[in-house]
């Protein structure tokens, strides 16, 4: 390989971290604490060879409203850091999971009031509820008021020692 | 084979979309907030899974049709969705009736239909499992509530179960599409999750101290395109902004 195709094999690998990490650091706009990396929303970035940057990004919920500004921003924010063009693709498998969620992400969701979700997504049964932590005083005494929250991925539940109603980030 | 697999998939999109068009009808009008929230985030989910399907079956059929043609610009006799879900939504107990058993279907059909030989149709299923759960815990729950309430959410919830039950018969429906995509290993035969579905309402309506009626004469005609009268209704509202705006983006 001639010294400048290996430069230029250089300059694509460290292009494509920087368009990775540039995608990775959009904030989810419904948990602006987390980022759509911490999420693993983020599935894949390559750069084409004529410069386009081609990302891979999963939903969530299927139905999930905050997917199309995801899309917005990811490409907003390549834009901006220079790249000439954005194409954002949309794959489903594997199916998103609330296991791909780092300790971090879990630690920065529950600082912001938003119970992290308890234990792992495996196929669960038709009634009976997860233990769930009170972001607050972190007491287990808490209960579900209903299934569905703010979002697809929230439900409300409540707190029955120090009285705080509060969102839980569902297993799924 | 091409074509069974358009027409399998635009079904399963038209079930999804139609009951996603049914439940957003309770938008605003529910009886409490959180309830509201909760059939909206249902109604959500169902608009997002037919989405996938919408577009997949345009990319199969291959005719240049995306997930807003397929969805907004076809006529009622061309929808193959079942008739139970386009059922409208009557009182509260009707609406969870009618989710109860769609819900209670679905699990096991999209659990099922994860190990199918189209990757697509796998990785759709994946997905709207794990959302399905949660529909059949939400009404199931109400279910229970309701029927094991006072006298009166009791005699609610009997009607609407009595109203709606000749309405499940078409979810087993077998035709030639189905018969030849099971063979090849694409569809779920129907069959294979009756157990199960039975199993699911008969534990939910034991508790709410509720009878299941007996399997009888059902309705049919969804899947080949013959509806309720109510069922253009619903698709003029859902339908108007193609039709008076065609072609009209977000």
């Amino acid at each position: 390989m001639a010294t400048d195709q290996r430069i230029a094999a250089i300059d694509t690998a460290a292009a494509r971290m920087r368009a990775w990490e540039i995608a990775a650091e959009v904030p989810d706009p419904e948990v602006p604490v987390l980022t759509i990396g911490d999420l693993g929303v983020l599935r894949d970035v390559r750069l084409m060879e004529d410069g386009t940057v081609e990302v891979d990004i999963t939903p969530t919920y299927t139905g999930c409203p905050a997917m199309s500004v995801f899309t917005m921003d990811i490409e907003t924010a390549l834009l901006k850091a220079g790249f000439p063009s954005v194409r954002i693709k949309t794959v489903l498998s594997p199916a998103w999971t609330t296991d791909w969620l780092s300790d971090e992400a879990r630690e920065k969701l529950r600082a912001y009031g938003i119970a992290p979700p308890a234990g792992k997504a495996s196929r669960r049964a038709l009634f009976g509820d997860d233990e769930v932590a009170c972001p607050r005083c972190g007491s287990l005494a808490t209960e579900k008021v209903s299934e569905f929250g703010s979002t697809a991925c929230k439900a409300l539940w409540r707190c029955t020692a120090c009285a705080e109603p509060f969102d839980y980030f569902k297993c799924h | 084979m091409t074509s069974d697999l358009f027409t399998y998939t635009l079904r399963l999109a038209d079930d999804a979309a139609i009951l996603g068009q049914r439940l957003g009808e309770w938008c605003g009008h529910a009886p409490t907030l959180e309830e509201d929230i909760g059939l909206a985030n249902v109604a959500l989910d169902h608009i997002g899974q037919a989405r996938n399907l919408y577009s997949y079956a345009g990319e199969v059929e291959g005719a240049g049709r995306d997930e807003d043609q397929l969805c907004f610009l076809r006529k009622e006799r061309e929808f193959g969705n079942c008739l139970l879900v386009e059922q409208p939504n009557g009182d509260f107990a009707q609406t969870i009736a009618r989710q109860l058993f769609f819900s209670a279907f679905m699990l096991p059909f999209w659990r099922k239909l994860t190990g199918s030989r189209d990757e697509t149709l796998a990785a759709i299923a994946a997905k709207a499992e794990k959302e399905a759960a949660y529909h059949l815990r939400h009404s199931g729950e109400w279910t229970i509530r309701l029927g094991d309430g006072t006298a009166e959410s009791r005699a609610r919830m009997q009607d609407a179960i009595d109203l709606l039950w000749p309405y499940t018969g078409e979810l087993f429906e077998v035709d030639g599409v189905v018969e030849r995509l099971v063979a090849d290993g694409i569809a779920v035969d129907p069959e294979t999750i009756r157990d199960e579905w039975h199993a699911t309402l008969r534990r939910v309506c034991d508790e709410a101290t509720l009878t299941l009626p007996p399997v009888g004469w059902m309705q049919s005609g969804g899947r080949s395109g013959r509806h309720s009268e109510s069922f253009g209704h619903l698709l003029s509202e859902m339908q108007y902004m193609q039709r008076a705006y065609p072609g009209m983006r977000w």
